[in-house]
């Protein structure tokens, strides 16, 4: 199993003190190498989920097991360390560093694994998704397809067990959506990474063979019953 | 790639504001060089390099005026002292040299009024200070007062008037400015090497030429006056002056003034008649000048000083604490060019929050981002100290032939004060102090807030 979560919940203070609930899940979970679309309204919590599965943020409750370990009651930096080791990150709006070049993106993830940089295999993977002739271009000399690929290939560079990608098309033009959902689709079955991807596009989720619905397994309320707020 | 170069690429991305920040910290590096820099040569030329002699021996009165006067030669001599007691110091067992000085005239003001000191050969065969002798600048100089109106000039006296062997000169009597020339002419014999010290904006006369100048010679009266008053109880010595006198007096009886003679004018002048403004003594031993300084404490007219004393005594209570001022705020403009750092990448925070949370959802600690953080002031800090430090020593290299030319002052531009090897530790720390505030707002940066802002 490369992710699963169990009786997952998630909720954020307000500033009248309440706590309001985003998440609560009861069970979801993906196998290894497997490739998934979650499609899920605007503020329906598909970014929480991400930042829980991620360790970004913790779970008020629950089990997150990525890659057979439970990061949920790790404390930050342990899962600081653990993100940075097992699981990469694609951006709606790329997220590259701008003093950055394309290398040197893919050279930062690989830095802060703690397993040292592999500057030949940051190469291939600029190379696999086709940008071998903008090694030393930073993002601004580069178009927004070639961002996102740069993107792609940087949340590869630590050979992560789990891929999570937030709308990675969103910005992108339709000629571009084409080569990047292929491109992250291709390059996660050739590593047998497990891919989840969040998104509110349809025409972009029905190319996935499992699609699910954020709203059929999140339910908040429910989760939260019960609960002192 | 680590963290520094990490932290490098976000200097390099903020060119302007991390440029202008380094060079305010490499310009108060710089002043705080200059100003060490000369105030080790002011240190130098005051304390080490000053003279080579135990002991300056001159009339009672301010000690610090007779090192002033006879070393620096930038106050007025206190009063004077008869010639005859410099042959009483000669014969001092505890006295190895003893050189006279005379002085009180000057070039005139269009020369420069450079001070005139009236000395003998050996001033010239002796250590102007420690282990220096004097070398000449011309290869045609003799470094010898030969001839009666011959003249040894220090070699800012020679750049500023473009002398050279062989030019003539007159002086003027009593003060810089004064108008009052003296008929004499002087030759130059030998133009002397630059030595750092006053004898680079001296004239140096033959002793004897001093006595025959005009007004220099006191009516016979006041010497006399002048003889009781020095010796008082010293009847043998006094009785011996008394009678030079007395036999000049004769002389000037029968018609044979001082004068008249058309060769040797004036060195049949009794010693008793002559006067010095002070002595450079090299004793024996170290005890002899506390012991010879000790005697002329009490009851004599002379007294003996240290000459490295007064002045240290003046740096420490004036000169130190204007050069320790200047060092101060110096200081000050490192510390503010520092805030500015502060200022520059606090500001930077909020437009940089993104990428901080970009790095630490790529699995950067919060330690990571603050070490960041902290690694760019840190070099904005040193990068602009170095900068400056490498400037202040340019320039003090590039200026010291023209500060020399000018004051005399060697400056040694490469010279490190002690104060420099503290200063890099102290920019380290300012450079993490001014970086902390900004380093504990990456350090805090909600990551999933900084993603989606």
């Amino acid at each position: 199993m490369s992710l699963l979560l169990e009786n997952v919940r998630k909720s954020y203070k307000e500033p009248s003190g309440n706590r309001l609930p985003v998440l609560g899940i009861a069970r979801y979970e993906l196998a290894q190498g497997e490739q998934a679309a979650l499609v899920g309204s605007s503020g329906g919590g598909k970014t929480t989920l991400l930042n829980v599965i991620s360790g970004i943020l913790a779970p008020d409750s629950g089990k997150v097991v990525v890659d057979g370990k439970d990061i949920a009651p790790l404390p930050e930096v342990v899962r600081d360390r653990f993100r940075a080791a097992k699981i990469g990150f694609v951006f709606q709006t790329f997220n590259l560093l701008p003093a950055f070049t394309a290398l040197e993106n893919v050279l930062l993830g690989m830095s802060f694994s703690g397993r040292g940089v592999d500057r030949a295999f940051a190469i291939s993977l600029l190379e696999r998704v086709g940008l071998e002739k903008r090694l030393d271009h930073t993002p601004q000399r580069m178009s927004v397809g070639e961002q996102q690929r740069v993107s792609v290939a940087r949340s590869l560079a630590n050979k992560p067990a789990l891929l999570l990608a937030d709308e990675p098309t969103a910005n992108v033009d339709p000629a571009n959506q084409d080569l990047i959902l292929n491109l992250i689709r291709d390059t996660c079955k050739e590593n047998n990474v497990t891919l989840l991807m969040v998104t509110h596009a349809m025409e972009v989720a029905n190319r996935f063979d499992r699609l699910d619905k954020l709203a059929n397994f999140n339910d908040p309320q429910a989760a939260y019953q019960g609960v002192a707020s | 790639m680590n963290l520094f170069s990490i932290a490098w690429k976000s200097v390099k991305q903020r060119k302007v504001a991390s440029l202008l920040t380094a060079f305010s910290v490499a310009l108060g590096v710089m002043l705080m060089v200059v100003v060490l820099v000369i105030a080790g040569a002011v240190d130098g030329a005051f304390n080490q390099r000053s003279i080579a002699y135990d002991l300056i021996i001159g009339a009672k009165g301010s000690d610090l005026q007779l090192v002033l006067s006879s070393v620096y030669r930038v106050q007025p001599p206190i009063a004077n002292l008869p010639y005859m007691y410099l042959d009483q110091l000669r014969n001092d067992r505890r006295v190895e040299t003893a050189i006279p000085l005379a002085f009180g005239d000057f070039t005139k003001p269009e020369h420069g009024g450079f001070p005139i000191v009236g000395t003998t050969n050996e001033y010239f065969l002796n250590e102007y200070t420690p282990g220096k002798m004097f070398e000449v600048a011309d290869q045609a100089g003799t470094r010898q007062l030969s001839e009666l109106y011959d003249a040894v000039v220090g070699s800012q006296v020679a750049h500023k008037n473009s002398w050279k062997v062989g030019d003539q000169f007159t002086i003027v009597h009593g003060s810089a400015d004064s108008e009052d020339t003296h008929d004499e002419m002087f030759t130059i014999v030998s133009v002397l090497r630059q030595t750092g010290t006053p004898n680079d904006r001296s004239v140096f006369l033959n002793l004897e030429a001093v006595y025959i100048l005009d007004g220099h010679q006191k009516p016979i009266d006041e010497v006399e006056t002048r003889l009781n008053d020095f010796y008082g109880n010293d009847k043998e010595r006094l009785n011996a002056a008394l009678m030079q006198m007395e036999e000049l007096k004769q002389k000037r009886a029968k018609g044979q003034e001082i004068g008249d003679q058309a060769m040797g004018y004036g060195l049949d002048t009794p010693e008793a008649m002559k006067e010095i403004t002070a002595v450079y003594v090299k004793t024996r031993e170290v005890f002899d000048a506390i012991s010879l300084q000790s005697e002329l404490k009490n009851g004599s007219k002379a007294m003996a000083v240290n000459p490295i004393r007064p002045i240290k005594r003046l740096m420490t209570n004036f000169v130190g604490h204007i050069q320790s001022a200047l060092v101060v705020l110096t200081g000050m403009i490192i510390v503010v060019s520092g805030i500015s750092i502060f200022v520059s990448i606090y500001n930077s925070m909020s437009d940089r929050r993104r990428e901080i949370g970009i790095m630490r959802a790529l699995g950067a600690r919060r330690t990571s981002v603050f070490s960041i953080i902290l690694a760019e002031s840190t070099v904005l800090c040193m990068g602009g100290g170095v900068t400056g430090w490498l400037i202040g020593h340019g320039l003090s290299v590039a200026f010291a032939p023209y500060v020399s030319a000018r004051t005399g002052l060697l400056l040694d531009g490469w010279a490190l004060n002690p104060w420099e090897f503290v200063l890099f530790p102290v920019l380290l720390v300012l450079g993490a102090l001014v970086g902390f505030l900004p380093a504990m707002t990456a350090y805090r940066t909600n990551v999933a807030d900084a993603l989606t802002s």
